[in-house]
């Protein structure tokens, strides 16, 4: 993977972006910054977690691709036997419909959430910073209550809210005149079954955005905006000039995490309904783990998980660019 | 007009409005609609966790009605005695705290080598290091299930909570690594430098001055650990199918299975499975947020 770590950009969290890339060279790596150690004691430190991570993480994937090159069902998985198949489970899964309907629809339910999770997320955190202490307390609890869910109780409540019969929401919508709604079965199709995963994931991810970026909005130092006020700017305006940028590179490293997350959520979507009814809710690790697993096609899911983890990987490489970025100003 | 008081300070948004012709209705619009939308959001995020505990405690009579009923008026812990009573329960809870804690501890000493490196020394590879861990850290083990499953199998380690240990720690340790890394930091080298000028070796300085200062950090870091492993679903789900060694999580996805529907029991499951990290989590919460915007991640 090839990430760009040497064009060190200006500090992100004090001012805004002036310097152009590749201007600054590393701040540690400067006459008069750290001394350069020298010597293995650095390496033997990290060795733990260097060969731990190799070992139980970097096997894995290793093996994760040996098997996509291999005819592997449950017969080949009973026997222990090896059966080498080229590149057929690429070939099959490539070239088949499903794979790519799944891949879209991952795509999409991905940017949807990312979306509406930024939204929300980031006029939740503005309104965070509006707000008196005593309010801001109040809902910064709400937040932390819905963020330190486990995911699994919540969607265990989120299945018990959305229940046929005697479920709240179905409660609620028959109240407010939406009749047809009383007995709505929201596990029972494509879209209200993704509605319902979506609000839990929104649920659960909007506070981490919101905290963080009301976090940030307490670091944008008051006299840019005495500044601004003195050139006569309206709130509007001090806005646009002031909390906005300052705040871009905070927004921009969240939705690349967001987007990340979003694409390999996993326990919401299988615990709610296993990606059904009909597979209609299977995203790109739902089918991996449906196909390969659930179906027993082991060397199919194994190349379905690779074709995951480079889109993964391409996605991160965005992330881990401006995640760097930050790195570098927090010397 | 009296109206002095802004919501905040800064940016005024009175001004913005003050052109309409009735100010002093504008002001006052403008101090209540942040407090108002405040109020709905927090019953929004609120309300799903209020329900759990509000079903948990309900006799069966409130739960299965055609109104809801929105307080527990007689409330009851028999739901709580039925989950408790599943079989397995106490197992069950026995092996997640177990894994949960073995896989926090172990990649919490793991990490503190790696993170007084590469906070404090510079040597050649370093960014590499910092940025495998970044990979590592979103690595996507929901896809690798396959692939561990056969190699755990092939170890002849199906159905142990050895493995699930071990892979629980690696799944945490990246950033583990990543935010004591930031707290090291944070730690003035000065301080470690009198402390060896007084006669401490570098280990002794480590231990008698960095580590206790670094104690709140710790706590914090622990607390995304603690909330991965314990919620980790995908492995145990194939790894562990015998009963005995199965965790938390798996059983709280198969409990409805297991008591229909049963909604108070399930509720009080969900409850009992989710109040241990509600607590940890309100109780570090200044310092976990401090310590996620430096490592960007999340439990």
């Amino acid at each position: 993977m090839s990430v760009q770590t040497d064009d060190a950009p200006p500090p992100v969290r004090s001012t805004p972006r002036t310097t152009p890339p590749g201007t600054r060279p590393y701040a540690d790596d400067r006459p008069g910054g750290p001394k350069q150690t020298t010597g293995r004691l650095p390496y033997l430190l990290l060795l733990p977690a260097l060969a731990a991570t190799a070992v139980l993480l970097g096997w894995p994937l290793v093996m994760n691709g040996l098997l996509s090159f291999q005819n592997l069902n449950m017969t080949q998985l009973i026997q222990h036997v090896t059966d080498w198949a080229g590149t057929d489970n690429y070939r099959a899964t490539l070239g088949s419909e499903d794979f790519w309907r799944v891949t879209l629809r991952s795509v999409l339910f991905t940017a949807v959430n990312v979306a509406v999770i930024m939204l929300f997320g980031t006029l939740t955190g503005l309104l965070l910073a509006r707000l008196g202490p005593r309010m801001r307390l109040l809902l910064s609890s709400g937040l932390v209550l819905a963020w330190a869910m486990p995911v699994i109780a919540a969607t265990t409540v989120y299945q018990w809210l959305f229940a046929q019969r005697f479920g709240v929401v179905n409660w609620v919508l028959d109240a407010v005149g939406i009749h047809s709604m009383a007995g709505f079965n929201w596990t029972g199709g494509q879209i209200p079954t993704f509605f319902v995963i979506s609000l839990l994931i929104v649920w659960t991810s909007v506070p981490f955005v919101a905290i963080n970026l009301y976090a940030a909005t307490t670091t944008i130092p008051k006299e840019l905006y005495e500044a601004a006020a003195l050139d006569g700017a309206s709130a509007r305006q001090s806005f646009a000039t002031v909390t906005l940028p300052f705040l871009r590179p905070f927004l921009l490293v969240m939705t690349f995490l967001e987007v990340i997350w979003i694409f390999k959520a996993f326990p919401h979507i299988f615990a709610i309904n296993e990606g059904g009814p009909d597979r209609l809710t299977e995203t790109l690790p739902v089918y991996a783990f449906v196909e390969g697993v659930g179906n027993q096609h082991y060397g199919t899911g194994a190349a379905i998980s690779v074709l995951t983890i480079v889109i993964l990987l391409g996605l991160m490489s965005y992330y881990l660019r401006a995640a760097m970025r930050q790195e570098e100003d927090e010397k | 007009m009296t109206a002095t008081a802004t919501p905040v300070g800064r940016p005024r948004p009175v001004r913005a409005v003050s052109r309409r012709p009735r100010r002093g209705r504008a002001r006052v619009w403008a101090r209540v609609w942040p407090n108002a939308t405040a109020l709905v959001l927090f019953a929004g995020f609120v309300f799903p966790v209020y329900w759990m505990f509000n079903t948990a405690f309900k006799p069966n009579s409130d739960i299965v009605t055609d109104t809801p009923v929105w307080f527990p008026s007689r409330p009851t812990l028999d739901h709580f005695a039925t989950a408790v009573r599943a079989e397995n329960f106490l197992t069950l809870v026995r092996n997640s705290v177990t894994v949960t804690l073995l896989a926090v501890v172990l990649a919490l000493l793991i990490a503190l080598f790696a993170a007084f490196a590469l906070a404090r020394m510079r040597f050649a590879g370093r960014k590499s290091i910092i940025l495998t861990f970044m990979v590592a850290q979103m690595a996507p083990w929901e896809v690798m299930v396959i692939a561990i499953y056969m190699t755990v199998r092939d170890a002849d380690m199906l159905n142990s909570l050895v493995p699930l240990t071990l892979f629980y720690t690696v799944m945490v340790l990246p950033l583990t690594v990543l935010t004591l890394r930031g707290y090291v930091a944070a730690v003035p080298k000065e301080l470690e430098e009198s402390a060896m000028v007084d006669g401490c070796g570098r280990t002794q300085a480590f231990r008698r001055v960095i580590f206790p200062l670094l104690a709140p950090g710790v706590m914090a870091t622990s607390l995304f650990g603690f909330i991965t492993a314990w919620n980790e679903f995908p492995m145990v789900l194939i790894l562990n199918k015998d009963a005995q060694s199965q965790t938390l999580p798996l059983w709280l996805s198969g409990f409805q299975t297991a008591f229909g529907d049963d909604w108070g029991a399930t509720m009080a499951a969900a409850s009992l499975f989710a109040v241990p990290i509600l607590l940890l989590f309100l109780y570090l919460q200044r310092k976990a947020v401090s310590g996620l915007t430096s490592g960007a991640v999340k439990g």
